[in-house]
């Protein structure tokens, strides 16, 4: 790559500003207020505040219920990242196989990403609400009692519904783009030598679309963990019981509902240092395993 | 000639009446039909006098509310009036120097502030245990009971009489399911705010110790026998479908207006929505279980009441003075109650609006006041106060919707929420 060398020291600087600016106020201005208030123990009105060290860590790492939500976490993100990037992609590669209309297919599912989170999980609610939800009735009518307000599995599923349904779109347009960007002729080849589709899916399309795949993998997870607040505060509100509460919507819970500062401040840096772990972790593992062609 | 535009004479009129004028900021949570009386009151004092202004803000629901109000305080920009739910009066009260007593600020803008002029049940609850005025009660509702005539008619009840106590409630729900008259006997909203803290006052049980946190820092007595034996009955009921779990907050409402349900309790607050519906509905008294002695004694106040910031300048409280003197005239209290559903304040206004034909009209709309006020409240009734009461509820919430599910029985969950519960005050206060 070739270096560019600017003519004094001032512009380079001046051009990163309003980056910088930005990454500083809205990022390590509020990070840093969530670790100092992580190692205070304070009212809500912030009248009276102890220094109390690492105690908030220790009480939150201690609470059954912290890790009830790591489990919720754990079992939510697995479900949304594969859901939604398994099902766009098997839409991307049906929505190749058209010849006709393939605009107007595409365009109609790119829809939903345009839905804010809040809406999407309104929208789910509505449909699936026990007692008006228009189908949730034919749920009945099947003979399944379908109740999310009371049953945690169902209230899950309905979650990760409206979850991987939201995110469907963004995974489909980069998988097409990904499926458009391999080579014709490495699939044309596999055809003369007799590869059935199916074969040549999975060892040529599939493993060209790795970058890809990594890539939605660390946007996804990301998704799972922090954009679906939205949908889980519209949908169940982390109830019943504590079923859907993950780890974003207890730090909301317990900071904005119960007031508990401390507490929630110390669960912020704690998901951060997730956030920042496994984001590593993904750049260092398995992006070696990821051929970029 | 040229007409002076619009908008210049607009820009022209409003520096004399900024200068003229103090203003009064009023953060509330009122939305739809409850908004519109915000506005009318809050534009009624303003041309009613010349010297202050009061601008209501419509912040949210009532938890947004408080935590935008809490945020703008801990950045200097506090509101001079906010609204703040029941449930959030606990967290106010342990706000010293965040706020202004109410009885201060009337007493300081010159104001006798007579206590016996206000309803007792409403503001006992926003007194300090020396009965000190806290915060100004605004809108103030009691839970009730509604039913479906419709329902009730097919299901072969009688129309005229709803169902008085709990097991009358059992009964008539299993009725209405069995006779296949609608598809769920009975539902309920809040179940903590009704099935537990108002289940406590109106049966004289304790809810928690220090006179349900109202003397000092409660410890929960949720678990006690006749909770387990109420929330039994009730997970019976669930169990067999005629009981229909509607969610945490208001929800179950609509299990009520679709005509899921035949039986609804409710805080009076909702009968706006259940009028609207257009249903054929009736009204009757909050149920009691008759195994309890002296039940039913009295209800306790939900809703939401005023509260002042603290550190602003005399005139803004002067001018807040003037506004909840003006807030407790006979005329306001009446428009406000007939309104909205939502209770008078005052003795005054109380029996100006029994004097009228209101409650011929409207029969029922007596009845959250009859309640509240049908007998001196005990210890057990004056409502409950806890610093972290939103906190308990959720727990509450949490354990009552295991036993619904079947996991667990009334005893492990109501045992469950008491200890949890008394871990979490415990917290709260020591830090």
């Amino acid at each position: 790559m070739r270096r560019t060398v600017f003519p004094h020291k001032l512009l380079p600087w001046l051009l990163l500003a309003p980056q910088l600016a930005i990454t500083l106020i809205f990022f390590y201005w509020p990070a840093g207020q969530a670790f100092r208030q992580s190692l205070l123990r304070e009212d809500a009105f912030g009248l009276k505040s102890t220094f109390v060290g690492l105690a908030n860590f220790r009480k939150v790492l201690g609470d059954p219920n912290y890790l009830n939500s790591v489990r919720v976490t754990a079992v939510f993100s697995v479900l949304v990242a594969f859901c939604a990037m398994a099902i766009a992609l098997f839409l991307a590669v049906q929505a190749e196989k058209i010849i006709r209309g393939r605009g107007f297919y595409r365009t109609l599912m790119i829809w939903p990403y345009a839905v804010a989170p809040a809406i999407a999980g309104m929208l789910w609610l509505f449909m699936f609400n026990p007692s008006f939800g228009t189908l949730a009735w034919p749920l009945r009518q099947l003979g399944l009692y379908w109740n999310p307000l009371l049953d945690g599995e169902q209230a899950m599923t309905l979650v990760v519904a409206a979850a991987t349904w939201k995110q469907i779109s963004y995974n489909f347009l980069f998988f097409v783009a990904g499926l458009q960007a391999i080579p014709r002729s490495l699939l044309e080849a596999a055809a003369i030598d007799g590869a059935s589709r199916r074969h040549a899916f999975w060892t040529i399309a599939f493993p060209l679309l790795a970058p890809t795949t990594f890539f939605l993998l660390v946007v996804n997870t990301v998704y799972a963990l922090f954009d679906t607040f939205g949908i889980i505060h519209a949908v169940t509100g982390g109830g019943p019981g504590k079923a859907t509460e993950t780890l974003v919507y207890k730090v909301y819970n317990d900071g904005f509902v119960n007031l508990i500062m401390g507490d929630s401040a110390a669960q912020s840096v704690i998901l951060m240092v997730i956030v920042i772990a496994l984001t590593a972790f993904q750049f260092r593992f398995i992006e070696r395993r990821v051929h970029y062609g | 000639m040229q007409k002076t535009p619009f908008w210049l004479a607009g820009l022209m009129a409003l520096p004399v009446a900024a200068e003229a004028k103090t203003e009064i900021s009023w953060w509330h949570a009122m939305s739809g039909a409850n908004a519109e009386v915000v506005s009318k009151i809050a534009g009624d004092f303003n041309a009613s006098q010349e010297e202050y202004e009061v601008k209501p803000v419509f912040k949210g629901t009532y938890p947004e509310t408080l935590n935008a109000g809490i945020a703008a305080f801990r950045a200097g920009q506090a509101p001079d009036i906010i609204q703040v739910f029941d449930v959030g009066t606990g967290v106010m009260m342990g706000a010293q120097g965040a706020i202004k007593p109410v009885a201060e600020v009337l007493d300081e803008g010159g104001y006798a502030f007579d206590k016996s002029q206000y309803l007792p049940g409403i503001v006992g609850y926003y007194s300090t245990p020396e009965g000190d005025m806290l915060s100004f009660p605004y809108n103030s509702s009691s839970p009730i009971l509604y039913y479906n005539k419709d329902i009730f008619e097919k299901a072969g009840l009688d129309v005229d009489s709803p169902p008085k106590t709990w097991a009358e409630v059992w009964a008539a729900a299993r009725q209405i399911k069995e006779s296949g008259a609608a598809s769920c006997g009975y539902t309920s909203t809040w179940l903590t705010w009704i099935h537990t803290e108002n289940f406590a006052a109106w049966n004289n049980v304790s809810w928690g110790t220090n006179e349900n946190g109202l003397a000092g820092t409660p410890e929960l007595k949720i678990d006690g026998p006749l909770f387990v034996k109420h929330f039994q009955e009730l997970a019976d009921l669930a169990k067999e479908g005629a009981f229909v779990y509607g969610g945490r907050t208001s929800e179950a409402k609509q299990n009520f207006t679709s005509g899921e349900c035949g039986i609804l309790t409710e805080s009076s607050g909702g009968l706006g929505d259940i009028v609207k519906s257009g249903m054929n509905y009736g009204i009757g008294q909050l149920p009691y279980d008759e195994t309890a002695q002296g039940a039913p004694q009295n209800t306790t106040p939900g809703g939401a009441s005023l509260w002042v910031m603290g550190g602003k300048s005399d005139e803004t409280y002067k001018g807040v003075a003037a506004f909840f003197n003006y807030l407790s005239q006979t005329e306001v209290q009446q428009y406000l109650h007939e309104q909205s559903g939502y209770l008078p304040v005052t003795m005054a206004a109380y029996e100006a609006t029994k004097a009228s034909d209101f409650y011929d009209k409207n029969p029922g709309r007596e009845t959250p006041i009859l309640q509240m006020m049908g007998k001196q409240p005990t210890e057990n009734s004056k409502g409950v106060r806890a610093p972290n009461l939103p906190q308990l509820r959720d727990i509450q919430n949490e354990e009552y919707e295991k036993m619904l599910a079947g996991q667990q029985d009334a005893a492990t969950a109501l045992k469950n929420a008491a200890e949890r519960g008394n871990a979490a005050l415990k917290e709260a206060v020591g830090g």
